[in-house]
């Protein structure tokens, strides 16, 4: 039994700013920004919900791309970016907090990025 | 202009159970900005799925969190059940709506006593906990585990309840809500206890929205948000009402959790009262191919565990979005503006779960 219908839409992340700003403006809320490493880049879902509908908008990126945050429209996304940014590498551009790679703590560098080309230290 | 200092707030702290830093930005006595930062336990469990199994993810996946685990196994199970099409049977799906509001007792009345603790009435800290003491029992007494249950498991439970301890269980509550009542009429009746905390860290219903609180921290600023209400596990079958409050203080989101309390009992009742005779888990065969964002609602607000599979025995990805993390946020916002002495109550306020944030 399907509990809910999810609705997933690839867009270029040229289309994200604009995509996000039409959530917002019909009052969805932000559920949740994740990342999976891909091998030769990433996968970036950006989840909404209102009354229970919930959708979800995917960029896929390559290594190295630089990702608009989207935290002057939805505020909270900061923590999700920051986290992304401390365990994948993915450099986000314009957060309204940005801990420069402080929020998440860990020994190892990015530790759930792709792995670096051999001969290079990540 | 006023001299601004900063004072660091943990990660050791008296109120806090779990370590998270904050660096309160002071003008006086008021804080005017906090910056928040966590990684001091971080595990990496969402890693750990390309090393186990699918099947035998759900005992990780239930790790994440020493007070809602049950609802972490079943969130996951849940995933992996929407990806292979599973469909679990009706009395399992009975099962595990009734663990999970013995979780939400449980993870409430473990609150409400460190909520207590945090104000300084070590009185009623003790006798919140005396009563969580009961309700783990009975975890205890049905899946062998008291924290961790090891109950979920995908295609169903691994245990089942007979109907004989099911209705002793149902009138055994009768008592327990006696107990709670006796409990929640000090948190909400007491004056000092409402001096202390009506008008500490104050969440509009916009600020509550646009910053992304969920749960109690939502529900106590007026956003009727509820993910037993999309009717996932045996939900849908039962009559849920959403307790809210409107003036997003540290009191209102007192009241929600006492509220909720009542609530937890009362779809254990209905839930015992409504549950089908027959088995309890389906054989699973097969690896998961696709992906699917399962969410549910643990005590401190929704969860979401996305999981994508191959079609291998391992997965790509897990990601665990617990509601902390997304409490964070709103956290900062209440945080501004109020007072240095304020400041434990509010944060111990939104429940905050490290252990579930840093996974």
């Amino acid at each position: 039994m399907t509990i809910e219908e999810q609705l997933t839409t690839s867009i270029d992340i040229g289309n994200l700013f604009g995509t996000v700003e039409q959530f917002k403006n019909e009052g969805y809320r932000l559920v949740q920004i994740s990342c999976t490493a891909l091998g030769e880049g990433y996968e970036i879902n950006y989840s909404f919900d209102k009354d229970y509908r919930f959708e979800n908008i995917r960029i896929t990126i390559r290594e190295g791309t630089e990702v608009p945050s989207i935290s002057g429209m939805y505020p909270g996304a900061f923590i999700y970016e920051n986290e992304m940014h401390d365990l994948f590498g993915i450099q986000v551009r314009g957060m309204n907090v940005d801990f420069k790679g402080t929020l998440i703590r860990t020994t190892v560098k990015y530790p759930f990025g792709n792995p670096a080309p051999k001969g290079e230290e990540q | 202009m006023t001299r601004q200092i900063i004072v660091p707030f943990g990660p050791q702290h008296p109120v806090l159970p779990e370590p998270i830093h904050l660096d309160l930005v002071l003008e006086d006595e008021k804080v005017v900005d906090v910056i928040p930062s966590i990684g001091y336990i971080h595990r990496g469990f969402e890693k750990l799925v390309e090393k186990r199994e699918f099947p035998d993810y759900v005992y990780i996946a239930e790790r994440t969190c020493g007070i809602c685990s049950f609802i972490h196994g079943l969130t996951y199970c849940q995933g992996i059940e929407q990806i292979m099409n599973i469909e679990v049977p009706e009395r399992a799906l009975f099962l595990r709506t009734i663990w999970s509001e013995y979780s939400r007792l449980h993870s409430h009345l473990l609150w409400l006593g460190c909520f207590a603790d945090s104000f300084g009435f070590e009185n009623l800290f003790m006798n919140a906990w005396r009563i969580r003491e009961r309700i783990l029992d009975v975890m205890e007494q049905t899946t062998g585990g008291r924290v961790i249950q090891g109950a979920c498991k995908i295609g169903g439970v691994r245990r089942d309840i007979d109907n004989a301890k099911l209705s002793q269980m149902s009138n055994d509550l009768g008592s327990i809500r006696k107990e709670i009542d006796e409990l929640t009429s000090v948190f909400l009746r007491d004056n000092s206890i409402k001096h202390r905390l009506q008008g500490a860290g104050v969440l509009g219903k916009t600020d509550a929205y646009q910053m992304g609180a969920v749960g109690p921290v939502a529900r106590a600023s007026g956003v009727a948000i509820d993910i037993r209400k999309t009717g996932y596990a045996a939900y849908g079958k039962l009559d849920l009402e959403i307790a809210t409050e409107c003036e997003g203080d540290s009191y209102a989101r007192c009241v929600v959790r006492a509220c909720e309390l009542f609530t937890s009992i009362d779809l254990i009742k209905q839930a015992v009262k409504a549950i089908p005779e027959g088995p309890v888990d389906v054989k699973v065969t097969g690896a998961p191919n696709g992906e699917y964002f399962s969410r549910s609602e643990q005590p401190r607000g929704e969860l979401v565990h996305y999981v994508k599979g191959n079609g291998t025995k391992f997965l790509v990805r897990s990601r665990i979005r617990t509601p902390t993390l997304t409490n964070i946020p709103p956290l900062v916002k209440m945080l501004q503006g109020c007072e240095l002495a304020d400041v434990p109550v509010i944060v111990l306020s939104i429940d905050p779960c490290i252990g579930c944030a840093e996974r």
